[in-house]
Order: C-alpha cells, then structure tokens, then sequence
C-alpha cells in the first residue's frame, strides 16, 4: 500500500476502483473454501461439494452422442472444413441467418408450440450476462432505475448496475404466501423510488426465478404487463431456465401473455425477453446470450451494441446445426426435464426425511431450501453463521438467502444438477449427519464447532493477484474460479 | 408514415445512448456498404458487380489452417476424436479461461515478436473481440467526459468502441502527409495543450501499431518519446496491435512491450495492449480480443469485465492448440507475411504504373492511396464526389479518408487481402482503366453530371430496419454489419 498503490488508484477510472463488481463481499469466502479443498469422489472424498453452481449437467451424454452423428455440425471436421473459412470469417453482428432461425425455432419449442419468435429479432450477446447489461444501456439511463422482485440472482448487481449507472430496486416477496410478487408490493416499491425522486424506467424479472425455482402464473405476468404498460414502463422477463420446468404448472413466457387478446392493448415496445443457452442446454462456456425485444429501435439498438460480445461463429455454426434437428431438441427436452424431476425429487424427499422443507418448486437447477429452523436466532448474522458451519463442517457450498437479497433470514439456495448420483448421496448423508447433530441439542457441541470455524479465518485476505494465482492451480475437475458465475 | 410527437414518444422510451448517434452507423460512408450489399462482385454469377474493398479481412492463409485442423482433430471438442472433451469445456465458464489458452495467446504473441518479449499467460484478459478490448480499456481507465488522444488518421470504429457506451471522448491528434503522417511529439505535445486549454482532461493516449488505415509503423525512437511523453503527463498508452502479424517487410515492428521491457523508470501501470486473431490470423468471426496490461488493478478489473464478453471455450481450446503448435505458428507467420507481402507489391506496383501513388507502408491488410490529383477541387466534397464515382461506376467499395478523419481529402484506403488473386486482377484492372479515363476526360462537366445523377440516388433515407433488410439479403459473399475493424 501506499503512495504507488494510492496513485495507481487515481489513474483509473471510478468503475475500476468502485466496488460494484460485487465480488468483494464476504460470499466468496464460500468459493475460496471450495477452491482450497474442492470434492473429488476418489481424490478428495472429504472436499467441499460445490451446490453454489447452477449448472446443468445432467443430459452430456444426448448431447455428445448427437455429436459424434453429426460431424458437419463442427467446422473442424472432415465432413466440416470447407465451411470453416467462410465461418471463420464471418463477423456480422447479425449473425448466422441459420443460427438465428435455430434459436427463434428453440425458443418456440421450449415454450410448447405456443408461440411463435421471429428470427429478426434474434439478437447476440455475451452471455445473459451481456444481454442483461445491454437491454439497461438500451432502456435506461445511468440513474435510473430498474424494480427488481426480490429475491434475485446477486449478479444482477453488476450485470444490471456497475458499467451502466443504472439502480435496482427490490420488491420485496416474503413467505408467507410463498414469495409470489404481489401487485400491493410491486406499488409499493414504484411509489417509494417516485418519493425518492428515482427514476423507474421499468420492471426486470427472472422466470422461472432464481433462486426460487417456481414460476409465474398467467394472472400474475398479466398483472405485471398490466402494471408496466400503464405506468409506461419497461417490461424485462429473463426467461434463461424456461426448459428447466420440470413439473406442473406448465411454463407461460410472456411472449404468450403478450399475443393473448386481453392484453393486445398493451405497448408491446415495453417488453423485452432476455434467454441463454447456458442452463437449458448446460453450455454456459459457449457464452450463447440472446436479446429478444418486441421494441424495433431496441433490437437494432441492441444489435450494434452486439458488437461488444458477439457469439463465435464456430459456435453458432455449432448451434444452428444442433438446435434445427427437431427429433434431438424434441428428445433431448422431454429428457432433460425427466432427469430434472427425478434429481428433484430424490434431492427434496431427502431433506425431508431429515425435516428439511424446501420451497415447492417446478423448475430451475436448485432447490430454495428453509433452514429457518436450524438459526440460533432469525438475524441474519445467525444465518451467516450457519452457513460458514455449512461450508466448513458439512462441506457443501450452497448459497445463503442475503446474497439474493432476501428479506427473510435462514434460506438457502441449493443446486443439484452438477453433480451425478453418487455425489448426491454423499452430500444428502452430510445433510443428514449435520441436521441430526444439530438435533441431538447438545449446546456444548454447538459452541465449541462455533469457536472452531472461527478459528478458521475465513476472513482470508488475499491480494488480488495472490488469489488469481491459488485459482489457476491445474485441476483435474472443471472449476469455475470466477466467482458470480450464475 | 409515423408522426413526430410519436417517434418522440418513442425516443424518450429509451436511453440516451440508444438514441444518439454514438454507434456512428449513420454516415454517408454506409453509402459503399449499401452499393455492395446489392451489388457483390461474383466471379462468375455477378462479373460487373461491386468487388468489396473497404473490408480490412486477412483470406490468404486459410489453406494452411485447414490443412492443420484436419489434421488434429482433437483440437475440435466436436468431431469423433474431440468429443470426451466436450463436457468439461462447454461447462467451463471461468473469466480467467482455460489455462492453456492464455498460455497458447502469449506464446503466439511472443512468437509474432520474433521471441524479443515475454508476455505473462496471467495477464492475458478475453473481451468480445477487439471491439470488446477497447470498450473494457475505456471503462477501466476514464471517467464519463475524459479523454484519450488519438493520432489521425484511425479506424472508424474506435469512435463507437471508446465513446458510445463510456461517455469517453476521443481528442484528435492531426497527422499529415507532409511528413507520411506520421506522430510526432510536436503534434502529442500541441493536441495536449489544445485539450488542457478547453479543460479536456486528457488520461491516456490511444495508437494503433501497425496503423489502421496507413499500413505503416513506429519507429523505435518515435516509440520510446511516445512512452516518455505518456509517463511525463502520468496518462496511459493504449497500443492496439492488432495487426502486429501483418508486417511484411522491413523495417521489423517494434512492439510497446520491447520498450517496456528496456526502458528503466518508465510507470508500467500506464501501459495497455489490446490484441486480437481477426486480422493476423483471419478469424474475426471467432471474436478472441485480448487486454494485455501491465498494470495489475487493470488485469483484474478488465478480468471481471471480460463477464461481458468472453471467448467461447469451444473456440479456446481449438486456439489452445492451433497455437501451441510451434512448428505450424512460425511456418503461418512467415507464409502469411509473404503471400501479403507480394499481393501489396502488386497492387502498388499496378498503380504506380498509372501514376496513382500509394503512402510506402509495410504491414496491414490494405493501403494507403493518394487519389488526391483526381479531385476536382481539394474539398471532403470533392472526395466524397470522388468517392461515389468509385463505387457506382468503377464499382469498388474503397474507404474515402474522411472516414477515418483525415485531415487532409484525397486519401483512400484499399483493402487487398480479402480476395482471390483473379479478383484482384480485376479491381486493379478496373482502377486502373478509370484512372486513364479520369486523365482522358478531364472534364468538369462530364464529372459534375455524373456526380449529381449518382448523388440523388444515394441520398436515400432508410429506417433503420430497412437498412437491416440490406444487410440479411442473403448473398453468397460475406456482408458485413457496419462498422466490422475496416
């Protein structure tokens, strides 16, 4: 520290010095932990088992098999090398015309036939990550804000509001009727940032919702549309688990709310869908970010600013060939939500037999599980506390409820879908062992595991770069080093 | 058509930089984009049409890279040899890439060095392509209304990359013919104290070695005044070297990295290079932009960023090995500077033939054409005159200077590397009938007729989504959005 680091400091900009990335709250503790001492079934069978990631891994085997059948699909194949120069070559933000009619026909498929999604308005990012942040510099300016239901997926703390300028502000969902969004909180949370002279340019929402795992019905997207349209504002649905809904109630997107005839009235120049590929085809490395916006000069708008994250053409090649045979994707959606309900179920039923409850839930990667019960008090530095026990006694990462912003202490957001069944067991038998001590109410146990993981500093202080060095450390499984992955 | 108070309505839905011009698509210079699109040359379907000039595309190596790819096929998470890595690196979405494409990156941009620098695997940081490099580097070092100096003439595309999402401005320094345009301290230093004088506040300054669009490079000296200049204002160089593998003849390209290496007291925080494979390797469709910064804050802060617009780990780890291959890197780099190297030499040599002077450059996929002689008076008018005359009746999309805000008209940019040799026989060919024509009937009249007839059909105001309509107009050459590194 001192004067160089303090002048280093004045040369950059305030977006490289502020915080907002997000990614120096104590959560990463629980990542560092994992990084320190991740599960290995044979290598490392006493690791941290990684429940953080929502990650779908469960249908590889499809989706290599269908690989090995199509070796046109790759560029870089025998049957596929006499397109690679002109893919290679490829650069316009408009994008394979083929790659965008897969994904308009993907889009409609994941949402049963019902709708219909024009391949014009397909438009590229880098990720939902890039198409969040660009859908915000498309509609607002910094200052202004967006409503955000709460609880939400903590990146969109910086995906929403660091490079942009732009607030979020919550509407608060609570449990006792299941955190649905209600119209009276979603006023509440308007009117407020109207009294605090905050701009509101429109309303953003995940569904299926993460971390919640459930999804919206048809009256409460109509009320919301409703809301929007008449307040003028926009309407953005981030739709990115619509092919985890793995249970009843049937997925509505609002692209259906959007053609039924009680709502033709509404603006559609308001609404806008955001989707990816990472978590309904399990490929978050491919950086597969989709903005699909009813609004003209938004799709053109956001079609330049593509330009700052554009999908390689390799990988659209890729994609276009996958996602247009119809026989695969139908196969491969009817499985991958067979997997999804029955990982869910094995997963649910097990928590509950230690008396664990879980959010009911139809969709998504994760469970929203409710440990209420196990807080010493309902604080929130009681679930903290918990959740450091969690990491370093249990040994699971999962992700306690504040970093999504929940109002209500004692939720965690558990995710299943990366680990195979083994895995599952294991970590339901340390569930199990955990709850069963907590259970045996021995208040000296308590307190003495309580000083142990203080003593473990989990306050490490790293350096920037020290950390970046423990996390390139060559490892045999996949490690996501880069925290605030979804 | 739509009434103002509507289209109003409308604009103020959106943000401010969804609604400026800050993109930069709307100059008359998409005019040539506009001609091609419905017009593309084809050797054989289409003989008399427009031969895509204006496009800086790097086409002449790809028999050696797919000879390579054919031959590893493991390269290729998709073909039969591939597949078992498929899994591991579709779910890999770490910012910090996988290891051994960084490694791969800074050997090949040491390699591209002849081996006179090391670079750091740790400090190779992904954006979405250079495009993505450049807005990552404003965002980190410059606050909304600062500023980075920016020798003219430049590519067109940094005014949207620096500008149109930072606030960042960028502040000319004029280079002139008089001295082969090249920077010279005198024109840094008077551009400095221009921008003090009206409060700019200069943090960095911004070149681009090989230049964008002269085809020429730094000297050693003019590099190192350039570095002192930069630490005695205590403001940050930013070295695009982009086309650092285009160099075809002597001099040898001096990177920033040799000077940094060599300098003692020179500030290391101050000094950025943004690289890319679009143009040395001619893969712009693969988007693999990379910061390089000595500076460690910066590392990290573009790293986090780089969540916007990562490389596609499918694409990383086919560079991964395309690039470690030694053998196969040295024979491409000596190849491809040769096979530039004689194309360049024929079309200057060509046009010397017929007294059209090109700026003497070394490197870059295009050159720097003196049409300065055939303007009818020394006005951007007159060029642009010119301009329209060379795509409508020579039928060449060339790049008039004034896109690239030169200061002074008459200046054209030619691409070469982006055809076959029988294509380039052709433009040749036909530049070099119009110039004896030109010299034949030196005739105002003739000139300003064809001038205000070809002028009136040009001046077509589209909508934006008609000129999308152009842009998807299924051809069989690759049209390009707008704005692509020309």
């Amino acid at each position: 520290m001192g004067f160089e680091s303090a002048n280093n400091n004045s040369i950059l900009s305030k977006l490289a010095i502020n915080e907002e990335h997000g990614e120096n709250s104590p959560y990463f503790d629980g990542w560092k932990a994992y990084d320190n001492d991740p599960f290995h079934p044979l290598k490392h069978p006493n690791g941290v088992i990684q429940m953080g990631l929502a990650e779908n891994q469960l249908c590889f085997d499809l989706t290599e098999e269908w690989i090995k059948k199509n070796p046109k699909a790759s560029i870089c194949s025998t049957e596929g090398i006499k397109s690679f120069k002109a893919i290679a070559n490829f650069q316009d933000y408009h994008g394979l015309p083929e790659f965008r009619r897969a994904i308009a026909k993907f889009m409609e498929k994941t949402r049963g036939g019902r709708v219909t999604f024009d391949p014009d308005r397909v438009v590229m990012a880098g990720g939902a990550t890039g198409a969040n942040e660009t859908i915000i510099f498309c509609l607002a300016d910094s200052g202004d804000a967006f409503l955000v239901p709460s609880p939400y997926y903590s990146a969109f703390n910086r995906d929403l509001r660091w490079r942009t300028g732009v607030e979020l502000i919550p509407i608060h969902c609570e449990s006792c009727n299941n955190f649905q969004i209600t119209t009276k909180a979603v006023k509440e949370a308007y009117e407020n940032a109207q009294k605090a002279n905050i701009k509101v340019k429109g309303l953003i929402l995940t569904n299926p919702s993460n971390p919640l795992g459930t999804t919206l019905d048809e009256d409460t997207l109509k009320s919301l549309l409703n809301f929007t349209n008449q307040h003028n504002i926009h309407l953005v649905c981030d739709e990115i688990y619509t092919a985890t809904v793995f249970d009843t109630p049937q997925f509505v997107s609002i692209a259906e709310v959007l053609n039924d005839n009680e709502t033709n009235y509404c603006n559609k120049d308001l609404v806008h869908i955001v989707y990816s590929l990472s978590k309904d085809m399990g490929l978050p490395g491919f950086r597969i970010g989709i903005v699909y916006s009813f609004n003209d000069a938004v799709v053109n708008c956001a079609r330049k600013m593509s330009s700052f994250g554009l999908i390689s053409t390799q990988t659209q090649h890729f994609l276009a060939a996958m996602l247009s045979d119809e026989k695969f994707v139908a196969n491969y959606l009817a499985e991958s939500a067979k997997r999804l309900a029955k990982r869910h179920k094995y997963f649910t039923n097990g928590l509950l037999e230690v008396g664990i409850k879980c959010l009911k839930s139809n969709a998504g990667l994760f469970c929203w599980m409710d440990l209420r019960p196990l807080l010493r008090e309902s604080t929130f530095d009681s679930e903290m506390s918990l959740w450091r026990v969690i990491i370093n006694e249990v040994k699971l990462n999962v992700s306690p409820g504040s970093s999504f912003d929940c109002q209500e202490p004692g939720f965690f957001r558990v995710c299943f879908a990366n680990m195979d069944d083994e895995t599952v067991d294991i970590a339901l038998s340390r569930i199990r062992r955990f709850v069963g001590v907590k259970r045996s109410g021995d208040e000296s146990n308590a307190v003495e595991k309580k000083q142990q993981w203080k003593k473990n500093n989990l306050r490490l202080s790293f350096s920037k770069r020290m950390y970046d060095e423990s996390v390139l450390s060559p490892l045999s499984s996949p490690i996501p080093h880069s925290p605030q992955v979804r | 058509m739509v009434s103002i108070s509507s289209n109003n309505q409308k604009q103020q839905l959106l943000s401010k930089i969804a609604t400026n011009d800050g993109h930069g698509e709307n100059s008359a210079y998409f005019d040539g984009w506009k001609a091609y699109a419905n017009d593309p040359f084809h050797q054989t379907e289409n003989p008399n049409g427009v031969i895509q000039m204006g496009l800086a595309e790097n086409q002449l190596c790809f028999d050696l890279i797919q000879e390579w790819v054919v031959n590893n096929p493991k390269a290729s998470i998709c073909t039969a040899e591939g597949a078992e890595d498929f899994k591991d690196i579709a779910i890999f979405q770490d910012y910090h890439g996988l290891p051994k494409f960084r490694q791969a990156v800074a050997r090949f941009m040491e390699k591209v060095r002849g081996d006179r620098v090391t670079f750091d695997p740790d400090r190779i940081v992904m954006s979405g392509g250079a495009t993505g490099a450049h807005e990552t580097l404003a965002f980190c070092l410059a606050d909304l209304g600062d500023a980075f100096l920016v020798p003219t003439p430049y590519y067109p595309g940094f005014d949207r990359d620096l500008r149109w999402r930072t606030g960042v401005q960028l502040f000319p320094v004029v280079c002139d013919s008089s001295n082969d345009f090249k920077v010279t301290i005198k024109a840094l230093e008077a551009a400095y104290e221009k921008a003090q004088e009206s409060n700019i506040k200069i943090k960095g300054l911004l070149i681009n070695n090989p230049s964008n669009p002269l085809g020429t490079i730094l000297d050693k000296d003019t590099l190192r005044d350039i570095v002192s200049f930069i630490n005695s204002k205590n403001i940050h160089l930013v070295c695009d070297e982009i086309y650092a593998a285009t160099v075809f003849d002597q001099p040898k390209f001096i990177s920033v990295s040799e000077i940094v290496e060599e300098m003692i007291g020179c500030n290391q925080d101050l000094i950025h290079i943004v690289y890319s494979l679009s143009k040395d390797l001619g893969f712009p469709g693969f988007r693999v932009g990379i910061v390089y910064s000595y500076n460690d804050t910066v590392v990290n802060i573009a790293r986090k960023m780089s969540s916007f617009g990562l490389v596609s780990t499918q694409t990383q780890h086919l560079l991964a090995s395309m690039l470690s291959d030694e053998i196969f890197i040295e024979k491409f780099i000596a190849e491809s500077s040769e096979r530039l190297g004689k194309r360049q030499g024929m079309f200057t040599k060509g046009l010397a033939q017929v007294g059209i002077s090109t700026l003497k450059s070394n490197a870059g996929l295009f050159f720097w054409m003196d049409l300065s002689r055939l303007l009818k008076e020394p006005t951007f008018e007159a060029e642009l005159e010119l301009w329209r005359i060379i795509i409508n009746e020579v039928k060449l999309n060339v790049s008039p200077g004034c896109s690239f805000h030169c200061s002074e008209p008459g200046w054209f940019r030619v691409c070469f590397a982006n055809m076959d040799d029988e294509t380039m026989r052709t433009a040749l060919r036909r530049i070099k009938n119009f110039v004896l024509q030109t010299k034949g009937h030196n005739n105002k009249a003739t000139i300003n007729k064809q001038c205000s007839r070809k002028f009136s059909k040009l001046q077509i105001s589209l909508s934006f989504r008609r000129m999308d309509d152009f842009m998807n107009s299924p051809a069989h050459s690759p049209m390009s959005s707008p704005l692509v590194r020309t």
